[in-house]
Formats: C-alpha cells, structure tokens, sequence
C-alpha cells in the first residue's frame, strides 16, 4: 500500500508540471497587468514601467517562469497586490475560515441526506419517499443566493436569531469560550443554508443504492438466515450502499477548501471562494495561479485519498 | 442388485412427512392484475429424501422454493393455500414467526454463490449470524461452531477462510460456504436452488456428493430445484416436473426416468443428448414456453406445444391423476399421445 | 482428407503489472501452446472448466484477442497477422456464434441489418439480391420473413441464438466457431439449436470449433475432442477414443463427473467418481510438471494424442493396472 502511495505521489509530479505551465501560458494571456490599475494621469509612466523592471515583468517569458517555480518550491507565493500581504498567509487565513465552514456545511449534510436517502430508499414509492424526493428536487433547484439571501433577511435582519456577516464577535478574547462559541455563531447560518441545499446527490445516491440493494441476492441470504428486516438493512443493506459515497468521501475532504462564492458573498464572511473570484477580478496574478496550483494538489490529493478510504471500506479493492 | 437395495432404502427411510404443501398459489402483480406463478400445487416431503423440482425457465420452480420460506415482496406478490410446517400454517406466520423458521428449521442455497455471500462481511461472521439469530451460544462458541462448520463443508483451512472475503474464494468453496450457512442451525428442510448450476462437473459432483452426505448425517429433507434432469438422476428419489406454474407429473426417480408419461417430460428427456442415441436428432418441443400474462387458465397447458394430438385427447381441466402407486400425471393426453411424426396410439 | 486450417503452438498470454514502476512481472498463461488441424465437414470440440483458455483459444483464432505468438495457416497462406484486416478472405470464411446472442447483437438494429452487415462487408450484392439473400437464411434458421423487420428483444433467447446462426452462415463461411452456443438455452430450445447446426453442416460442409464446458453436448455434435487444462491440451482425439479410453487423469476425472440421466446405476458411478478422485489426489503429480504445468501433447495413436512426459509414462501404466 505504501508503494502505490508513493507512487502515486511520483506520478503526480509531472501532473502538476504539465498544470502549472498552463496556468502560466493563462496567465500570460489575461489583459493588462498588476499595474495597469495603478495608471491615472498623474501617473508617470516611467514610473510604471521601473515597477515593472521590478517585478521582473520585463524579462524573458521562461526566466519568470523559472523564477515563479522556484519560488513556489521554497514557499514563497508571492505578495498579494490587492491585500498587500503574502500569499501564504493570505490563503493560511481564508482556508482556515473556509475550512471551518465547509467541516460543519459537510457534518451538517451527512446528517440531514443520510437518514433521509436511507428512508427514501427503505420505503421506496412511500408518502415518505415521494415528500424527500420532492424536497432533493426543490433544494436542488433552488439557487444558494436566493435561499441564502432569505435566510439574512429572515433569520438575520428580522429575527435577528444569527449574526449576518463577519466570522467571530471582535469583543470577545481569544482562546476563551464566548470566542469559539462566537466564531461557531457565525458559522451556523451559512453552514446551514449550504447544508440544505448540498444534500440532493447523496439523497438521489442512497436511495438509488439502498433500491438496488434490497434486491441483492445476499440480502434474500440474509432474508433466509431468519433475520429480522432491521438488522438486514443495518447489517447487510446500509454499509454497502454507503460504498459509492465513500469512494467520494476522499474528494469532499479535498473539496473542503474549495469554499462557495455565494455563500461567502452574501454571508459577508471572508473565504476561498469570494477570495478566487475577487482576485480574478482584479488580475491578482500570485494569488490566482497559486489558488489554481492548490486547486490541482488538491484534486489529485482527493482522487488518491478516495481510493484509498474505498480500499479500507470495500475488501475487494486492494491497493499494494 | 445395487438398485433394488436403493429402492429398499428409499422406502425404509421415508416415512415421516415434515412438509406439506395444499394447494399453493403464488401470484405476482403485473400492470394491477395478479398472474399465477405457481398454480395450486401441493407436495409433500419427507424426512431424507430428496425431492427434485424440474422445468424449463419460466415453468415456475424457483417461485415455489422462495413461496416456501416467504421471501417474496408483499406488496406485489399474493400466496395463498397451505404449507403445513410442524402443526402450524408458514402462509399464514408473522413476519417475526417466519424469522424463527428461516435459518433455524429451514436451510436456503442459492444458485451463484458469488451473488448470494455478502462481498464486504467475512465468511466466518456470515455463518455466525445464523448462529446469533437462532441459537444461545455465546460468541465463543459461535465461533467455535462456525469452525466446525467450515470444516464439516469440506473446507480444508478453516480458520483462515473464516477471515476471508468471499471474492477470495474459488465457486466451489463458495458454494460450501453457502450449504454451511444454510445446515449451521441443522434445519430440518434444506432447499437448494439451483445449488450446481454456475459451477464446474468436478466441483458440481463433489456438492451434490457433500449435499448427501450431509443429509445422511441429519436426516433432512432436501427439495433441490433444478433444470438439469441428469442431476435429478444422480441424487433425487422422487421429482416433480413442473409446466406453467403446475405440477404435471410426479414419480420416484426411476419411475420418471424409466416409465415417463406425461407428453412434457417425454419431450424433455428425448431433448437430452445422449450416448445411446448419438447420431439421431435430437427431440425438440414446439414454440415457447407461454409467459405469464399470456398463459391459458383452462384447457391443458402443453396442448399448444403437441397440436397433432387432437384436442378431444385432453381432459376440459386437466387434474393429477395416479396411474401407479405414488405416479401422478396430469390431464389425459399421455394415453394418446405420441411424438410428431411417429404412430399415434403406442402408449395406450 | 487433408485439412484446410492449422493453428500451430498458439499461445496468448497477458502481462501481470506491479512492482514500483507498474512494470511487467509476469504473465497469465491463458493459451499457452494450442495446435490444432481443421477438415471440412467436422466438428471439434474444444472443453475445459472455467479459465481453462477455451473461449480465450475460440477468441484468438478469429481475431479477437491478441495473439502473443504462433501461426494461423489458412488454405496454405499464413494468416495469423491478417485476422483483423476487413476484406480478407479469413474473415470471410471463419466467423463465430456467441453464448450470449443478445449482446452480441446491436439492440437498435433490425434482424435486417443485423444480418446483412457481413454480406455488405464481404460481398458485393445489390439491394435486391441481399434482401433475398436474408429471406433465403432465414428460411434456413426457420423462420419467416416478417422477421427482418423486428428488432432482436423481440425474440426469444432460442430465436436469437438462431438468428446468430444465420448471420454467421450470411457469407458461406468456412468454419463457424461457436462459443458455448446452447450454455444459456432451456432444454428443448438447446435441442432446437444443435439440430439447426447439423443440418447446416450437412448442407454446406462446414467445418465448427465448438467450444463448451457441456461434455454431453459435446460428444452429440463433435467428431474430435480437446480436453483444455490451464491453458494447454492435456488430452485430444477423436470422440471414441477419449470417452472410451480416456488416458489423461484429468480427462478420467472429468468424464466421471459428468451426470448421467440414469438413476439406477448412480451408485456404481459414484463409486467410481470416489476412486478416480482417490486417484487423482495420489497420482495427479505425475500428470503435471514441477510448475503444475501439463506436459507437451505425445501421441497414443493416429488420433490421440495425450500429455504425457515420456519419463512418466511408466508410472501412468501403473495406474492403469491400479485401477
């Protein structure tokens, strides 16, 4: 097991080579620069282009190239030029808020989908059935900003049961109770709306996967062994319809830092995904091709990790 | 002189009746009307015997070995009749009431034992769960019973095969897991369905053999539902032959194979390619096996498939009729009947 | 009779990967040194349990799996590297029946079509002359004409495997070689589609490799018999010999396995399933190299072959005497 895992790594090597001179030869190709911003009249261009000379836009295409790997090696993303701070520790802040967020968005959904793709399923064609059918259906037609921007106006503006954005109360001191309390307050409302929403594929999965299980010749063995139709479905039909959301579980951990543009947009609380679009929006070179890079680790991360949580749950799938 | 003394001991052995089947109807729903998959059979087995259930697919063998243990969907699926088990009706039991039976006094084997063994439990606590479920063993006995089980099976490293997986496993030892779940809380009925039919000769001939020798051990009654009529010949003392849904005739072993009467099973076995008759051609039966919703509920079933036997040769609703001590044959038309082509009247 | 198509020493093997760089450790042995002589008019039947390389050897000579060495010879023309061009006369002339008809037919084409695809691969015919071409097969396979316009769900399972037939006849092949062609078949249908196939035979002189794990069905159609172990022969011949005098111990085993549609001798050949399985278990060392592997193929008589490694072959008489 250890070997494949090494291997992949090795394997992943020349992935991310291959990802990170596309994400050069894009970034070339975007419109303007860091400093074209930066121009007014009364800017001179002399100026402008002594920065650039330091920025080292000026030279050959793969010395910058040469020059942005290396850094990257050494940790050194690069400065941020619209948060004026590194990268590294830009993202260090944003993926940790989004981590948190994200943990309890994905608790949340495990907990509501699961009980309900296992009830769909066990009573398929039921009144049960057809209302959480129905319900994946809405939820998942229903845009996040729409339910979210009800979600602030109601529960936030009007009730004023949950703070509407931020990510924890200023007043309260680090390390002590009010302080994670505050910062899992704020997290609620946002983990909620994503969670009520997100649990469509694992609703649809589930049921589909406890379906076909049911009909499973191993569970008329059990069926004939004289066990009761409880301990069938808990012992025989559930785990092994959990195994599709399992070889998934290794991209959702990944995915956790991914975050949700809306999400963070409208709950005002600062994340990956509104920190990816506002970079693309103001051409923050370091910080895009840096979150892309990650991006790409990531997803590769995700796909080893997944079939390594399957070789563990499902005995027929062994990696060496 | 071998035969005879089988013969002997067939009687000998079967005298206590543990089944008995009345008039049993199984019907599915399809498109909100039930159709009969079993049509008013009834049977009976005996303490070790082998009762062998034959037909084509379609005919309606394997929704009688399920009808008898329950395992069929109650919201699309009707069973009526009897099936009289130790003084108490199993058509009629609580799901909870039937729970006690599986398992515990009847023991189920199923055709693929690939599909049939859970692919993420391991053998050793596939066989416990009967155990658990049925018996007051404590884990280590349990365990030590699986053990025994394994072993009684013809499983040569029990301990490490209690650890596998079944996708670790040959068909073979797969198949002798499968009949150790089922005799693990000794039942006193064993049915097997179809038990050889995705396996090899060698490893099928070496699962019959175990199925006997198990049975010589706990006396159970076997009903072994099967296609094949050559291993009918090898391990049944008495068989039904099944035709849409109905029984249409029944014998001991040697009466069927030897004195046949009903047009079906005549057919069936002049289909067999055998050595005695290598060059000639082989029998073949007329059109199809009539589905479900097509079929003819009056009038005899197989008379589309024998039209050059006259309709009058047919009984109006065609009944089980003795025409030898323990041969039962259905409808009249095997007093006429004859092969396409040749002499009518021969077997009057 | 001279035959018209040689396989010689046909082996396919497929790599095992592992080891850090993926790379090839080892190999299965799935055809590992099959030869075979075809005459037209006979059948030959090719046998063996699950994973003995039977359907892998049916495959390969058609061109369906990839050969790893070894020669096909067809009508004196070494053909082992043309199986796969479109045209050839091979592919013409050598075509092949599946066990299952339904998937190898394409659910979202008529019979029509169906069955013209090798005629309007292999000959030039107009639009008349194939469609008279599909009535005339059909009557051959028995049925009407109404057929060609069905699509295949349409039949059943005999039907199909029968429309198989007269898609493989399409183009007057040569050989036809049918992969466990009745395996899926009820009783009576199987009957059905065997006499179908000898009354082709007889009609065309074809030639069929038939390959299936149903001894009984094998000794009512073929005329030559292979046992296949592991990928290799361990024993063939014409029918009489090896269901008479079967030599091999895995033959012997094999043959005593087979059920028997008579109840009252059952005792006596389970008596004797026991003691050749006795023997097996005492003797099976001398039947297989150091590697497990079977023996070349050395010759009883002008057609039977049986293998045996010729140091052994004292200990072989032994157990004859034995038992």
């Amino acid at each position: 097991m250890w070997k494949t895992i090494a291997r992949r790594f090795l394997i992943m090597i020349p992935q991310l080579f291959v990802l990170s001179i596309f994400i050069f030869i894009l970034a070339q190709f975007m419109p303007g620069d860091p400093f074209s911003g930066l121009i007014t009249p009364q800017t001179d261009p002399n100026r402008i282009e002594e920065l650039r000379e330091l920025a080292g836009l000026n030279d050959p295409v793969y010395v910058q190239y040469w020059n942005w790997i290396v850094n990257m090696f050494q940790g050194d993303f690069g400065d941020s030029y619209t948060f004026k701070v590194s990268v590294a520790s830009l993202i260090g802040d944003r993926g940790l808020n989004t981590l948190w967020l994200s943990l309890l968005s994905v608790f949340l959904v495990y907990l509501i989908a699961i009980p309900l793709g296992v009830i769909a399923g066990r009573y398929q064609n039921s009144l049960k059935d057809k209302t959480i059918v129905l319900y994946s259906f809405i939820s998942y037609a229903i845009p996040t900003f729409v339910l979210g921007l009800i979600f602030v106006y109601v529960f936030g503006y009007k009730l004023q049961w949950f703070p509407t954005s931020g990510t924890k109360d200023v007043e309260e001191k680090a390390g002590t109770l009010g302080y994670y309390w505050s910062i899992i307050y704020h997290l609620l409302l946002p983990a909620i709306t994503y969670a009520v929403l997100g649990t469509t594929a694992i609703i649809q999965y589930l049921r589909s996967e406890i379906i076909d299980a049911q009909l499973q010749d191993y569970v008329k063995t059990a069926r004939s062994k004289g066990i009761p139709m409880k301990k069938v479905y808990s012992r025989h039909i559930f785990r092994n319809s959990l195994l599709p959301i399992a070889a998934f579980l290794g991209f959702t951990i990944t995915g956790l830092l991914g975050g949700s543009f809306f999400i963070e947009t409208i709950f005002g609380y600062p994340g990956m995904g509104k920190l990816f679009i506002d970079s693309i929006m103001a051409r923050d070179y370091s910080v895009i091709t840096t979150l892309i890079m990650l991006y790409g680790f990531l997803t590769l991360l995700g796909s080893l990790l997944s079939d390594i949580i399957l070789s563990i749950v499902d005995p027929r799938i062994r990696i060496e | 002189m071998k035969t005879s003394e089988e013969v002997l001991a067939n009687n000998l052995k079967s005298s206590n009746e543990i089944l008995k089947i009345n008039h049993l109807r199984t019907s599915f729903r399809i498109k909100d009307s039930y159709y009969d998959a079993v049509d008013d059979v009834s049977l009976s087995l005996k303490e070790n015997e082998v009762l062998a259930i034959v037909g084509e697919s379609g005919c309606g063998k394997s929704t009688l070995a399920t009808s008898i243990v329950g395992l069929h969907n109650p919201l699309n699926t009707k069973v009526t009749g009897e099936i009289l088990y130790n003084g108490s009706n199993i058509v009629k039991l609580k799901e909870d009431d039937l729970n006690k039976i599986r398992g515990n006094d009847i023991g189920f084997i199923f055709q693929d034992p690939l599909s049939a063994l859970n692919p993420l439990m391991r053998i050793g606590d596939q066989i416990e769960e009967s155990l658990f479920f049925h018996t007051k063993l404590d884990e280590q006995q349990r365990k030590k019973r699986v053990l025994e089980l394994l072993d009684q099976v013809g499983i040569i490293n029990p301990k490490r095969v209690a650890r596998q997986f079944s996708h670790q496993l040959s068909g073979g030892m797969r198949q002798r897991v499968m009949i150790a779940i089922a005799i693990a809380c000794k039942p006193k009925i064993m049915i097997a369905d179809e038990p050889t039919t995705a396996l090899d000769v060698t490893i099928q001939a070496q699962i019959l053999d175990l199925l006997l020798d198990l049975q010589a051990e706990t006396n159970a009654g076997i009903i072994l539902i099967t296609h094949d009529l050559g291993v009918v010949a090898e391990v049944a003392d008495r068989v039904a032959v099944m035709y849409a849904g109905q029984i249409i005739e029944i014998a001991s072993v040697q009466e069927l194979f030897n004195n046949p009467k009903h047009p079906y099973t005549r057919s069936l076995l002049n289909s067999i390619p055998q050595v005695e008759r290598e060059s000639e051609k082989l029998e073949v039966i007329q059109g199809i096996v009539p589905t479900l919703t097509k079929l003819s509920k009056h009038g005899c079933r197989f008379s589309p498939r024998i039209p050059w036997i006259d309709e009058s040769k047919h009984e109006k609703e065609p009944q089980l009729h003795e025409i030898s001590p323990g041969h039962f044959v259905r409808c009249t038309c095997w007093k006429n009947f004859h092969f396409d082509g040749e002499k009518g009247g021969s077997h009057l | 009779m001279s035959s018209f198509m040689e396989v010689k020493d046909l082996c396919v093997h497929y790599p095992i990967r592992g080891g850090f760089f993926n790379t090839v450790i080892d190999h299965v042995y799935a055809v590992d040194g099959v030869s075979m002589e075809f005459e037209k008019g006979k059948t030959y039947g090719l046998v063996g349990e699950s994973g003995s390389g039977k359907s892998t050897t049916g495959k390969a000579i058609i061109g369906l799996e990839k050969i790893t060495s070894g020669k096909i010879i067809y009508e004196g023309e070494d053909v082992t590297h043309q199986r796969r061009k479109r045209d050839s006369a091979y592919n013409r002339d050598i075509q092949m029946i599946f066990q299952d008809s339904q998937s190898s037919m394409n659910p979202r084409k008529r019979v029509l079509d169906i069955i013209a695809e090798p005629i309007r691969n292999f000959m030039n015919m107009t639009v008349q002359e194939e469609r008279k071409r599909i009535i005339e097969l059909l009557e051959i396979v028995g049925m009407s004409e109404e057929a060609m316009y069905k699509y295949p769900h349409q039949f059943s399972g005999g039907q199909r495997q029968r429309l198989g037939i007269a898609r493989a006849v399409a183009c007057n092949p040569k050989m036809i070689i049918a992969d466990e062609p009745v395996s899926a078949l009820d009783l009576s249908v199987q009957a059905q589609v065997l006499n179908f196939m000898k009354d082709i035979q007889n009609e065309y002189g074809l030639s069929y490799l038939f390959i299936s794990h149903d001894l009984g069905v094998v000794r009512h159609m073929c005329d030559h018999i292979s046992i296949m172990y592991k990928g290799r022969f361990v024993e063939t011949g014409s029918k009489n010999e090896i269901f008479k005098d079967p030599r091999h111990i895995y033959t012997k085993r094999l043959l005593s396995a087979i059920p028997n549609i008579a109840p009252e001798s059952r005792l006596e050949r389970k008596h004797k399933r026991r003691q050749v399985e006795v023997d097996y278990k005492k003797e099976q060392h001398k039947y297989y190299d150091e590697d497990g592997k079977v023996y070349p193929l050395s010759s009883v008589s002008s057609n039977h072959s049986v293998a045996i490694g010729s140091i052994e072959k004292g200990g072989y008489e032994s157990v004859e005497n034995n038992s």
